[in-house]
């Protein structure tokens, strides 16, 4: 057998193993692909699905962002939606209270710079950039205290910017939202 | 020696001298804000160091190693007399003016905002300025490799472009139109704001655009070394590279598909809708696809080397390989780095596991392992094996020069591992100060004190690599001879035309880059009343 053969055969081998790790290597990106797919759909961990915007110099003024109307409030139909705003550098209300074991809807946005929302020990986790509202759905299985630094550099106090969450018992919960107000934990 | 010997050792000191720099001022804020170190007075000093620690490692270090040794590869891959000498320090004082443009402001503390920018923070403009002109500067040299390569192309006509130049004028195109996110961010929105002319602001909309720079400026990060793995590595340690063609078609890749997925750093946003958000995320999965390429064809050619050693047996050719050798201990501590980064970059692809690290110290650990770890350590070789070629003299303490390399990786496993960690727990970062006193904080005091141990390690190995750089300058003449890079196991006579030009792939880094993000950016800046108030710092 000539050189050239079998230098033409051992090309032949490389390119037969390189196809072969190719193809394991397509294979494991589509799974991951697919994967995430299947999580989003199925599980239902979903980005926000749509884009909506508030304008942060009249946040004080009117609409869902008002101070009156900050804090959790529990909905006729059973739904918890916490509204919540961060500013240098703190969140309104510090401290947030909500029922264990029932699905949540925080609604948050920004009064000035970016800021973040990160709830530690739990996946929520939103950034808050002034002009959009940002959604999480969210459920605590587990009473107790969290908490809630902002995760996004906002200027000089940043390290100063820590909130709380804390879940109480569902029944505690739904006693003190009778009176239909917006309820914290600020002070308490 | 290399002709332009002067130009290339231009780039690599001044990159190096502030790579110093910063490493100082990395180790200095891993202190500060650890319970070791006292909390500061004025947290604000955290923030201008963390300006300029990012700003000098994210764009002036990494783009003055990419364009120094992109100078010493077109000369030595091409055998070509460089064109446009003048040019390319004209861009190299570009750079140089804007550096230290930045660099004041940021001292000042008129700067603090960080390199990532996020209006609707406003500082000085010098420092905006100073960061355009640090990247125009680079744009020189991405059209000088251009104009390179076409002149080489002319005097060869059909000839396979040299590996190492191909890949470095893919590096060097996707450079130039990824920087294009951040530039028109920039001069469309932020300097605007900062000189005074507009008072208001679309952050949603910024924080897009820096999403177009910021995924691919990785890559361009991460090119030196790929180059390096494909092009050094096998000719240093007496291998061959396995595949030529597959190196091309990896480096292809990484131009089409780097580009359009950078709103992966918005996945937590609530100014991008979930549609995007999915279709970037699937496209990150794609990048992983050269990664796994390299990977494989790197360890083959390393195989190679092993059993022209004499190695055998299915693993026992690992023993024959020369690891004495620096390159051979560079790369396989950027392996090791590579695999573990690798396997924390699939967690953050995954919008459904990045929720619950995404801005959390975990962030942090990643990059540096990665970026600080498995991409710097082969800067550090790339420099230890072009020096010689370049002082014309020999760098003869190889003990020296492992023991830094060693310290590197040691210094990178001890930082990153707790701060990813600590990530987990949920610690967010870029924080002046912690309070380890609070009982939930309380957990996470020992992992960052380790990881303060680590960043001295990594300052002690940093010097050491200065140190042995300078000492390199004042060696015992001796001659290298010709600069060479390696060749392929069946070095191709021909190469088909897609693997020996570039201008479809940049056609469709373009075309993926505008289906991809042209939407979002049309629909946020048609959108009205999402501009804000500009917040300026350092104002009072
Ligand atoms: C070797 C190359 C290195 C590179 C390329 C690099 C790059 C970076 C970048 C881009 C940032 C982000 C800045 C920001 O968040 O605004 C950063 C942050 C940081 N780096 Fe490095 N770095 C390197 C080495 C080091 C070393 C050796 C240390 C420690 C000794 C260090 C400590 C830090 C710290 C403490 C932060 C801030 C983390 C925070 O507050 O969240 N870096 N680095
Ligand atoms: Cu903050
Ligand atoms: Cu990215």
């Amino acid at each position: 057998m000539s050189a050239q053969e079998d230098g033409h055969r051992s090309a032949e081998v490389a390119a037969r193993v390189e196809r072969r790790w190719a193809t394991i290597a397509v294979i494991i990106v589509v799974m991951m692909a697919l994967l995430a797919a299947f999580a989003g759909i199925h599980r239902a961990t979903m980005p926000q699905p749509r884009v909506e915007t508030t304008d942060p110099s009249r946040l004080h003024l009117a609409g869902e962002f008002v101070e009156s109307n900050l804090g959790s409030v529990l909905e006729a139909n059973g739904a918890v939606i916490v509204r919540a705003i961060g500013q240098q550098y703190s969140f309104t209300p510090a401290c947030i209270v909500v029922p264990v074991d029932t699905p949540i809807t925080l609604r948050a946005t920004s009064a000035d710079v970016v800021h973040g929302i990160l709830i530690q020990g739990t996946n929520v986790n939103t950034m808050l950039v002034p002009g959009y509202i940002s959604e999480q759905l969210m459920r605590f299985t587990r009473t107790g205290d969290y908490l809630m630094p902002c995760q996004e550099f906002c200027s000089f106090g940043h390290e100063g910017m820590w909130g709380k969450v804390r879940v109480i018992d569902k029944a505690d919960f739904a006693n003190r939202a009778k009176g239909g107000g917006r309820l914290s934990c600020v002070g308490q | 020696m290399l002709a332009n010997r002067k130009l290339i050792l231009a780039h690599f000191w001044f990159a190096f001298s502030v790579f110093g720099v910063a490493l100082t001022l990395g180790a200095w804020q891993m202190f500060i804000r650890s319970p070791i170190g006292t909390w500061l007075s004025n947290p604000e000093l955290y923030y201008r160091s963390l300006t300029a620690h990012g700003t000098v490692m994210g764009y002036v270090f990494p783009t003055l190693v990419a364009m120094g040794f992109g100078y010493a590869i077109s000369e030595a891959a091409l055998e070509q007399r460089l064109v446009g000498v003048r040019w390319a320090w004209a861009g190299f004082w570009l750079i140089v003016l804007g550096s230290v443009m930045a660099i004041i402001p940021i001292a000042l503390g008129r700067a603090s905002v960080l390199y990532t920018f996020y209006p609707p923070l406003i500082g000085s403009p010098f420092y905006y300025i100073g960061v355009v002109l640090v990247v125009v500067g680079s744009w020189i040299w991405v059209a000088l490799m251009a104009i390179n390569l076409r002149v080489w192309r002319k005097a060869h006509p059909g000839a396979p472009v040299p590996l190492a130049m191909f890949a470095n004028v893919a590096g060097s195109y996707l450079w130039a139109w990824t920087a294009v996110g951040a530039a028109l961010e920039l001069l469309l929105q932020i300097i605007p704001v900062s000189v005074g002319l507009k008072a208001t602001i679309d952050a949603g909309l910024a924080r897009v655009f820096f999403s177009w720079t910021l995924h691919a400026i990785v890559y361009f990060w991460l090119m030196p070394t790929y180059i390096a793995y494909y092009t050094i590595v096998p000719r240093a340690i007496g291998g061959r590279v396995y595949s030529d063609t597959m190196a091309r078609i990896s480096f292809i890749l990484f131009l089409v598909v780097a580009m359009p997925i950078g709103m992966h750093h918005t996945f937590a946003d609530p100014q991008v809708g979930a549609g995007f958000k999915f279709i970037h995320s699937a496209f990150t999965a794609l990048v992983a696809l050269p990664t796994l390429l390299t990977v494989f064809t790197i360890c083959a050619s390393v195989e190679i080397a092993a059993r022209l050693r004499g190695g055998r047996g299915m693993f026992g050719w690992i023993r024959a390989l020369p690891w004495d050798n620096p390159m051979m201990l560079a790369l396989a501590f950027s392996f090791v780095m590579l695999g573990l980064g690798g396997a924390g970059g699939l967690i953050n692809m995954s919008y459904q596991l990045d929720a619950s690290i995404h801005n959390t110290q975990w962030i942090t650990g990643h990059f540096h392992l990665i970026f600080g770890g498995a991409i710097v350590i082969m800067y550090f070789a790339i420099a230890y094996d072009l020096w010689p070629h370049l002082t014309g003299r020999e760098l003869i303490d190889l003990r020296l020069i492992r023991t830094q390399l060693w310290l590197w990786f040691i210094g990178m496993i001890v930082t990153t591992f707790p701060w990813h960690w600590v990530g987990i727990l949920g610690m967010p970062r870029r924080m002046a100060y912690f309070d380890f006193g609070h009982p939930a904080i309380a957990p996470q005091a020992l992992s960052v004190t380790f990881s303060a141990f680590g960043g001295f390690i990594l300052l002690t190995s940093g010097l050491l690599f200065l140190v042995i750089l300078a000492r390199g300058m004042r060696a015992p003449q001796a001659d290298a001879g010709p600069y060479r890079f390696a060749i392929a196991v069946h070095q191709p006579a021909t190469v088909p035309v897609a693997l020996n030009t570039h201008a479809l792939w940049v056609a469709l880094m373009i075309v993926l880059t505008i289906t991809n993000y042209g939407y979002p950016i049309l629909t946020l800046a048609l959108t009205e009343g999402t501009s804000v108030p500009a917040v300026y710092v350092g104002a009072q």
